[in-house]
């Protein structure tokens, strides 16, 4: 099987197995006071010490949670209630259109049910937001700005964003800007205290942790209300007992993203251009969307390494990803789904593709397992693929 | 081969892929997404179309080991099926969607896209048998559903598999059981799909609006009354007519007749809905086209009617068509332009054409696609309409 869908999840890694499994053999609750609860708690905070400094946060800075979903529920939600609650006129949040639905339902949610008012920031044609358009919306009125939220790389186009330029601009009116770097992680060089940001969401399974869990990074100065109540764990921002295997499985897997990343970065990028110069190459109309991954921002590539998202014109991406499937290849059209309809992906049509063309997307995406086998199993089936599903599509529109 | 599995969620489509499976196909399950807004969980199953069902059927696909897939037709069933539903009631006729559904998408847009994307043929779950390209009743009567396919042509049954061919819905449901399927006692579907609250005439009175017209009666002439629409009245429609006034011989009046320009709607006494013969157009041989004609026949004008025997013949439609023209032996109460005549033959087995119903003669009056029928049962089978 050849699984190019790490940008879906990835393997847990084995450290992270055995140090799950080791911590699940113990018991106690990091909230009691004896020596099981005691020695829990040694645990947790350790791994709170270890994420911290992996990603340049202090200890205090790491809310635990259930994952990037929830990491970035909490930020907009309770970074906009508590910042609205302090002045009322701030009722306006603003986020790109190609968030992740994490970011973007929480938003809209909130626009339909607390009054807010949404403010799209525009991207370019890669998909990145720029300092000066989101200068622009702010001055638009810079006091009713409750919070800014740019996520740091497309989960589905792997662009990345200028996050400290961003956050640097948000700064300037005294606005707070978090941002999804649930795909940054493990690829790209994540400093909390470096880029500036005020909340930061990651999510473990991307990055061979078990699922189920993540953190939010949060400045001691960001106010924050919570989204659940209860015993008050984790400063109050987040009640709830801590699972404590998890979070050490989180540990283990930030550590190894971060003291693997430049080399693992160097050799997914080598994998990726492979790919997509392979593919280019046999089917020279295809091709990359999104940043080509050759500039520089905040000391790591424009784009994420492990990211190949190609449109192929004639296709449909929900017929190349069942040819693919049947010839056991695993990839993802990187359109979000409920029960499976495929819909063109909205970070496409945010970026100004028309949805035709967005229909025939397919993303691969590399991870820690990755090889040059990978590459040379799709180069092998791919042009037969394409072929079969341009000639469907064809059929399709015949029909019609 | 390698079949496309149509798996609505239901039993039939479940089983109909395991006996696929075990007489030794490569099978990929899909389901189809119809509905632009498929329910959520929380409206509950009710046999296609929504989340649930989908979730069903992928549950019966893992079971079965076979990779299910969901595809999307749900431009394809607005453009066709609904937009042809809310046409037809519109024209005054009384379409059936799901023919609709199997003629434009199971057996077109799925089948072509199957076909297309390397698979030699699309299995279902539909209760009729297949013997030697003829298209047969099933053997459990009560659960036969030739009449819903009788619209699709040779060439597309030749690329069909009825894997369920001569079981009983009993035996369905025990096979469904034995191989543990969590959908062995879920309920068929009866509804329109798309029109989930079962409510037809309050779907078509929102989307077609109000278009009053006047009730006249249909010995007399005279204006009875003024409707909010044809669209809601069927022919052979007795309820719901508001009118104040009783016929002057004290008998029920029916809906006899829609015509639709002038938005006129006529009633009359029961005597006139009896239906001598019927003309239908688009005509179809599923099993071939026979010879002989004209031929003893006997002839279904309804999804869940009974039959009557009469004489089928050919003739010369508009444009360089065909008519469907079958002289009925008994009269049939109540047939509306728009419904489907299934001509099978005289032993009532297998299916010998199909057509849309364009016209019906009337004891003697003639009617021309503004005449006759009975109730909402006939087309959506959703029961008298209030």
């Amino acid at each position: 099987m050849t699984y190019l869908d790490h940008a879906a999840t990835t393997p847990v890694l084995p450290a992270v197995i055995e140090a799950v499994a080791a911590a699940s053999a113990t018991t106690g609750n990091a909230s009691s006071l004896h020596a099981s609860g005691r020695a829990a708690r040694r645990r947790l905070e350790e791994a709170r010490e270890s994420i911290a400094a992996d990603l340049g946060a202090r200890p205090s800075e790491v809310v635990f949670t259930s994952g990037g979903t929830e990491s970035d529920n909490l930020a907009l939600t309770g970074i906009l209630r508590a910042r609205r609650q302090a002045d009322p006129r701030r009722r306006r949040v603003l986020v790109p259109a190609i968030e992740h639905h994490a970011v973007l339902d929480t938003a809209e949610h909130l626009a339909a049910r607390d009054g807010v008012e949404l403010g799209w920031l525009e991207v370019d044609d890669y998909g990145r937001v720029h300092a000066d358009t989101l200068a622009a919306a702010i001055n638009e009125a810079p006091d009713e700005v409750a919070l800014v939220s740019v996520m740091w790389a497309n989960n589905e186009v792997g662009t990345v964003n200028p996050v400290r330029e961003l956050a640097g601009v948000a700064h300037a009116r005294g606005i707070p800007l978090h941002t999804d770097a649930v795909q940054a992680v493990g690829q790209l060089p994540v400093d909390f205290a470096a880029v500036g940001v005020d909340a930061l969401s990651v999510s473990g399974h991307k990055l061979g942790a078990t699922t189920g869990v993540g953190a939010l990074l949060v400045t001691r100065q960001t106010p924050v209300e919570p989204l659940l109540y209860g015993g008050g764990q984790e400063r109050g921002i987040r009640s709830g007992t801590l699972d404590v295997p998890a979070a050490v499985g989180l540990a283990v897997a930030v550590h190894d993203a971060v003291q693997q990343r430049a080399e693992r970065a160097a050799a997914l990028a080598a994998l990726r251009d492979e790919l997509v110069s392979g593919i280019r190459a046999l089917l020279p109309d295809v091709e990359l969307t999104g940043d080509p991954g050759q500039s520089i921002i905040d000391g790591g590539p424009s784009r994420l390494p492990g990211s190949a998202h190609l449109r192929f014109p004639g296709c449909e991406g929900d017929a190349l990803l069942m040819l693919l499937d049947a010839r056991g290849i695993e990839c993802s059209t990187g359109s979000a789904c409920t029960a499976g309809v495929p819909r063109p992906s909205h970070v496409l049509l945010a970026m100004g593709m028309d949805e035709r063309t967005a229909r025939g997307a397919l993303r691969f995406s590399f991870g820690h397992t990755s090889s040059p086998g990978d590459v040379r199993a799709v180069l092998d089936v791919i042009a037969p693929v394409v072929e079969r599903a341009r000639a469907a599509a064809l059929a399709g529109s015949r029909r019609r | 081969m390698r079949v496309v599995a149509a798996m609505s969620g239901g039993v039939d489509s479940a089983v109909a892929a395991a006996l696929a499976i075990d007489a030794g196909h490569e099978v990929t399950g899909v389901h189809m997404a119809l509905s632009r807004t498929p329910g959520t969980l929380r409206t509950g199953s009710r046999g296609c179309c929504t989340i649930e069902d989908a979730m069903d059927a992928r549950r019966v696909c893992d079971r079965l080991g076979i990779p299910y897939y969901v595809w999307d037709f749900s431009e394809e069933f607005a453009e066709t099926v609904v937009a042809d539903f809310l046409a037809e009631y519109e024209a005054g006729r009384t379409p059936n969607p799901c023919l609709r559904c199997n003629e434009k998408i199971k057996f077109a847009a799925l089948l072509d896209r199957a076909v297309a994307l390397g698979f030699d043929a699309v299995a279902t779950g539909h209760h009729v048998r297949m013997v030697d390209g003829v298209l047969h009743r099933s053997l459990d009567a009560a659960k036969d559903q030739s009449y819903v396919l009788a619209v699709l042509t040779e060439d597309q049954l030749s690329h069909s598999l009825f894997p369920l061919a001569g079981m009983t819905k009993e035996q369905v449901r025990r096979e469904a059981a034995a191989r543990g399927f969590a959908v062995a006692a879920k309920p068929d579907s009866y509804d329109i799909c798309f029109i989930p609250d079962g409510d037809t005439r309050g779907y078509l009175a929102e989307r077609l609006g109000d278009r009053p017209g006047p009730l006249v009666d249909a010995t007399t002439g005279a204006v009875l009354g003024e409707h909010r629409g044809t669209h809601g009245y069927t022919i052979g429609q007795r309820k719901g007519l508001g009118l104040s006034r009783p016929a002057p011989d004290g008998r029920p009046r029916f809906v006899l007749g829609i015509e639709p320009v002038s938005g006129t709607v006529t009633v009359g006494p029961v005597t006139g809905l009896d239906v001598h013969e019927v003309t239908a157009e688009r005509v179809v041989f599923p099993s071939g086209r026979p010879s002989d004609f004209p031929l003893r026949c006997t002839v279904q004008l309804r999804a869940h009617g009974g039959t009557v025997a009469g004489t089928a013949d050919l003739r010369p439609g508009p444009q360089r068509t065909e008519q469907l023209r079958v002289a009925l032996d008994q009269p049939v109460r109540g047939v509306a332009p728009g419904q489907t005549a299934v001509v099978y033959d005289p032993g009532d087995d297998f299916v010998i054409a199909a057509g849309t119903v364009v016209s019906t003669v009337v004891g003697t009056v003639v009617g021309t696609g503004v005449n006759t029928a009975a109730a909402a049962e006939v087309a959506t089978g959703t029961g008298t309409p209030r």
